[in-house]
């Protein structure tokens, strides 16, 4: 082979883009349990988290730009450099809404949930799930794969939509729970967010392996088709 | 014996680990005439061992200079003169009493074109340890195979080491000069241009090579091909001409390649990597 350096490095960002994405799926179970728990402890531990998703983002960051820079990455190396720069960002971004959802822990104190969650930690369950299998299908160059995971997250929708008109019915029975109300949507759009960006990541594997990026977010589509 | 290098303040010292490898050769506030030409000045320069150093910079600003003063094959050149001092592990290699046939053992060379002498691929790797005396054939056997199998090249020749050295293709004859440098075994190969009479391909696997062979040995590659020095380098020294009326060659930035190429600290360097020289 007469790339084997240049092959190894990039093994090694596929590598530590996993890496990141299991620290992000961590991250993200661990915040809603959290929530879930009231455990405050826990959720200081999810800012801790955070900052090393964010160092890991930067050191990926990093050494792709140093393969950019030295080793003149050309076509389908060039087009998986280029979505792993994406994909680093997207995951960073996930991270974040895990932190936000330790936040809004904190931010609650010592007020007790609204109601117990259910279909909260069921949203966190789906979307690290979709995660995972986005990230196999990264890793495989599987566009098949790739191109189904985007559609399940119909399934996230309608969970979301189900907390959202839950809340929205405590919140008309009793007008003071607004504040406790918000905290628990808060945290559920959190994840909805997050699988947006899984759609993100799916489209970019289709991009490496075929050079065309696909737009694969249905739901806006649907919500053109009502208009 | 091992002397401190005063090159150690140009290494960014941001970086721990840069300042913790051990040197390999060292250059100390060396100029090279040529006659009263000054053809560089006041280098001073550290060389990793078993890492890979690159000296880059635009074309007459002294690289290959440089280069041959790390063994003194400028010695060969009439009317040079060295001022300043190369180490070797730490002993001067310009001081009375230095057997140059020694030093030019210990550090090899790798030339710009293929140079294979006319006679059989064996004979060539055979040369250098025939002349140190080894002439037992067993002996000689594993030298040829071992420093073939070290140029990545044995198993395209093992069924035809009788045939002549000139008979290969351009890559391979490279990689026959490489094999015939590690004969002998020497500490530091030092490649002026290694890659530039080579097509891509072959480019690619001497720049996949060097990567093996820095394990065992140190390297210092000159090359006008400043992504070839991306590619391959730990190191790499920026050479420049000064803005002195008499212009002569120096180093004006080193560090890891890394640095140089992400974020170089001298704005000369910077547009030499950006394509904005000159």
């Amino acid at each position: 082979m007469t790339r084997k350096t240049f092959e190894e490095s990039m093994q090694k960002v596929k590598q530590d883009i996993l890496r990141l994405g299991k620290m992000v799926e961590e991250a993200t179970l661990k915040s809603v349990e959290a929530l879930k728990q009231r455990d405050l402890a826990a959720a200081h531990a999810i800012l801790e988290m955070d900052k090393q998703i964010n160092q890991l983002r930067f050191d990926i960051e990093r050494e792709i730009m140093l393969l950019i820079a030295t080793q003149q990455p050309m076509a389908r190396d060039l087009r998986f450099l280029a979505s792993c720069f994406e994909i680093a960002s997207e995951l960073e971004r996930m991270g974040d809404y895990a932190k936000g959802i330790a936040v809004i822990n904190l931010r609650m104190g010592d007020q007790p949930l609204l109601k117990p969650l259910i279909d909260i930690p069921r949203m966190a369950e789906k979307a690290t799930d979709m995660l995972e299998r986005a990230l196999q299908a990264f890793m495989e160059e599987d566009i098949l794969t790739a191109q189904q995971i985007p559609l399940e997250d119909d399934e996230i929708d309608a969970l979301y939509n189900q907390v959202y008109r839950e809340l929205m019915t405590y919140i008309i029975a009793a007008p003071t729970t607004i504040e406790r109300a918000n905290y628990l949507l808060w945290a559920a759009h959190n994840l909805e967010r997050m699988a947006d960006r899984i759609t993100n990541i799916c489209e970019r594997t289709i991009f490496i392996v075929t050079g065309k990026i696909e737009e694969m977010d249905v739901s806006y589509d649907e919500l053109d088709e009502k208009k | 014996m091992l002397k401190t290098a005063p090159i150690a303040f140009l290494v960014n010292k941001n970086n721990g680990t840069t300042m913790e490898k051990p040197q390999k050769m060292a250059i100390e506030n060396l100029s090279v005439y040529y006659r009263n030409f000054r053809a560089i000045e006041e280098v001073n320069l550290p060389i990793y061992a078993q890492s890979i150093t690159a000296i880059i910079g635009p074309s007459g600003c002294g690289k290959s200079t440089l280069l041959r003063a790390l063994n003194r094959m400028n010695d060969l050149v009439p009317g040079s003169r060295t001022e300043g001092q190369v180490y070797l592990d730490g002993a001067p290699i310009y001081a009375p009493n230095v057997d140059v046939v020694e030093i030019r053992r210990r550090v090899g060379m790798v030339f710009q074109r293929p140079n294979p002498f006319p006679k059989s691929i064996y004979d060539n790797v055979a040369y250098g340890p025939r002349l140190l005396g080894i002439h037992q054939r067993h002996k000689l056997d594993e030298i040829v195979e071992r420093a073939l199998i070290a140029a990545a090249l044995w198993d395209e020749v093992r069924d035809k080491l009788d045939q002549s050295g000139l008979s290969l293709s351009g890559g391979q004859q490279q990689r026959l000069c490489i094999a015939r440098a590690i004969a002998i075994q020497p500490e530091v190969i030092l490649m002026d241009e290694p890659a530039s009479a080579l097509d891509p391909i072959a480019t690619l696997k001497i720049e996949e090579l060097m990567q093996e062979l820095k394990k065992a040995f140190t390297i210092v590659i000159v090359t006008h091909n400043m992504q070839q020095a991306a590619r391959v380098s730990d190191y790499t020294a920026m050479m420049m001409l000064t803005d002195q009326a008499e212009r002569s060659g120096t180093v004006i930035e080193f560090g890891e390649t890394e640095q140089i190429f992400l974020n170089p600290k001298d704005k000369r360097t910077e547009d030499y990597v950006t394509g904005r020289f000159g």
